[in-house]
């Protein structure tokens, strides 16, 4: 009777464990397929010497991974991407966690702005990257018109290797930072309108309520957009390769534009491929550090 | 009575800077649409004599009809196709995996569910060259059957992640009943689970929809002749058509943005919502 039982359950155990192997197979295959496979083939090609087309592809060992880790060009990417992750999280969460305080707290009849202030997410990157080119013309556009009006001269703010980089992360903060705001206010429902109630029968002000009760409520919130903006900031590509390509000189360059300039216009794809590992080794480490900074108390 | 009076004003204050900022805000937000909008209706050369602020002379249409003749239908017609496979076989097979991660009781449940999930962090850059050599090799470079594939396969980690933790919520007795009557595993899921999914998949379908329609990296690495490419790519090709033609580009970005924006009006709160469902907690 008792054996009969355990081999019943064993054999409703090995049908659960064939139908979950049935039901998982398509997207396991697609994952090997599309992101296992290649990323054990990158770190391959970034042993060769390979051009991407003819058949002459030379092994050359290390000498990519040698060469990458002297590439100065490479870690002046690398800090332009911590750089863009910085600033994105020090200018597009605060900024975001006000405008969806102010909608909160304003309630339905603000519902304009919160149309108006989420428009730039309807457009896509590649465009905006676009719209930004011409906007920010040195002859004709917006900020050298307004310029104008004050009587300024034209500003050349994509030209310049200074201003370059600031001007991109204000774009990008431009773009982002309604999806913060969006996600704020989510952080705000889940907050019980008694809270507020309590608190507002026992005086406190709306300022007071902010800092003392609803900040303190909406970390989490603000935890796990600050890793998302981080993870998005490393990964960064679409709108800096159609503004600057990286340039003036190398003062925009990320990790992904140099990559996919060497890959795919200079035709290394050795050394694309092992810039390409390497970008796939540091966004693992700071992602793996930063949650671990971020998340680790609370980890169960 | 005082203190009130002076908390009360104290507060009319910081309304009025709120407001204020708030306007700021929105001009900001707001002014680099107007830019494209406004100057899409000019003549080539009536920016440059103007200002780019000026409203232009007439409302001039010239733009748009050579633009919607120059073979911008075609690069429409190639993201719908790409689209809507991509996101049928996605919101299939996700749904598919997402069911037993959720609902069955086995060992590797949990470590596959965490190497799902954790492909969400990795960067499209580390498969480019390798996912190149694939389309060559199988000779479906420059065709936008290339795209389908790593389309769905960047777009299944977030959605199973988001699919898992909706199919939880079913209630158990759901099932518990259904296995009283003699329903099989499979027949559940198509009968049950499902259906009762659709919720959660109509968020994910905005949310990746969204994404494989602005998808770029990909499009630009395994496509290359005009007819053959997504509308990202098509503002690309129309500038090098009309590099100088600035008039002529703004009407192009409009033309691109008039989709969402269409869906943002039908679908406000539901695009919205979606546009932000990568943003569960993780």
């Amino acid at each position: 009777m008792n054996e009969k039982g355990i081999s019943l359950a064993q054999l409703r155990q090995r049908k659960t464990r064939q139908t979950a192997a049935l039901f998982l197979a398509p997207v396991v295959i697609l994952l090997v397929v599309f992101i296992a496979y290649p990323i054990i083939d990158t770190f391959i090609t970034s042993g060769y010497q390979w051009n991407g087309i003819s058949a002459d592809k030379k092994m050359i060992g290390l000498a990519n991974w040698a060469k990458l880790i002297k590439d100065t060009k490479f870690w002046t990417a690398f800090k332009n991407n911590v750089i863009i992750m910085v600033l994105s999280i020090v200018i597009q969460i605060p900024l975001g966690l006000a405008m969806a305080t102010f909608l909160d707290f304003g309630g339905k009849k603000l519902t304009v702005f919160k149309v108006i202030w989420f428009i730039p997410m309807l457009m896509s990157s590649v465009a905006i990257g676009f719209l930004f080119t011409y906007a920010l013309a040195t002859n004709g556009g917006i900020v050298s018109t307004i310029s104008g009006w004050f009587g300024g001269g034209n500003i050349d703010l994509l030209g310049n290797p200074k201003l370059a980089l600031l001007t991109v992360i204000l774009i990008i903060a431009w773009q982002f930072t309604p999806f913060y705001m969006v996600y704020f206010m989510a952080g705000y429902t889940n907050i019980p309108y008694d809270v507020f109630e309590a608190a507002r029968i026992d005086g406190a002000t709306r300022g007071q309520y902010f800092w003392k009760i609803a900040l303190p409520l909406l970390v989490p919130s603000i935890k796990s957009a600050a890793i998302l903006s981080m993870v998005g900031s490393l990964k960064y590509f679409d709108l800096i390769y159609v503004m600057t390509g990286g340039g003036p000189g190398t003062s925009t360059e990320l990790m992904a534009t140099y990559m996919y300039k060497e890959s795919f216009k200079n035709f290394n794809m050795g050394y694309g491929s092992a810039i390409a590992g390497g970008m796939f080794i540091l966004i693992t480490m700071v992602s793996m550090i930063t949650m671990k900074l971020i998340n680790g108390k609370q980890e169960d | 009575m005082d203190s009130y009076k002076k908390s009360r004003r104290k507060s009319i204050i910081a309304w009025i800077i709120a407001f204020v900022l708030a306007i700021g805000a929105a001009i900001v937000s707001f002014m680099p649409f107007v830019f494209m909008v406004l100057n899409s209706f000019k003549e080539k050369f009536e920016m440059l004599t103007k200002g780019v602020f000026q409203l232009p002379d007439k409302l001039n249409w010239s733009n748009y009809t050579e633009v919607l003749t120059g073979g911008f239908g075609n690069y429409f017609k190639n993201s719908v196709i790409v689209l809507a496979i991509s996101l049928i076989l996605l919101l299939f097979i996700s749904a598919c995996a997402s069911y037993p991660l959720a609902r069955f009781k086995f060992k590797m449940a949990q470590p596959i569910y965490a190497i799902i999930v954790a492909c969400m962090s990795i960067p499209v850059h580390i498969t480019l060259i390798p996912v190149f050599k694939m389309s060559k090799s199988t000779g479906l470079y420059d065709t936008i059957w290339s795209l389908i594939g790593p389309y769905i396969a960047f777009a299944v980690p977030i959605s199973v992640f988001i699919l898992t933790s909706f199919m939880k919520e079913i209630p158990r007795e759901i099932e518990e009943s259904a296995e009283i009557d003699g329903c099989g595993k499979i027949q559940m899921f198509f009968s049950m689970i499902l259906p009762l999914s659709k919720p959660g998949m109509a968020t994910l379908a905005i949310y990746n929809g969204v994404n494989m329609w602005n998808e770029f990296s990909f499009a630009n690495t395994l496509t290359q002749s005009a007819q053959n490419r997504t509308l990202p790519l098509a503002i690309w090709e129309f500038q090098g058509q009309y590099s100088m033609n600035t008039p002529m580009i703004m009407a192009v970005l409009t033309l691109t943005l008039l989709p969402m924006v269409i869906m943002f009006i039908v679908f406000q709160d539901k695009l919205v919502k979606g546009m932000t469902a990568g943003a569960v907690k993780g």
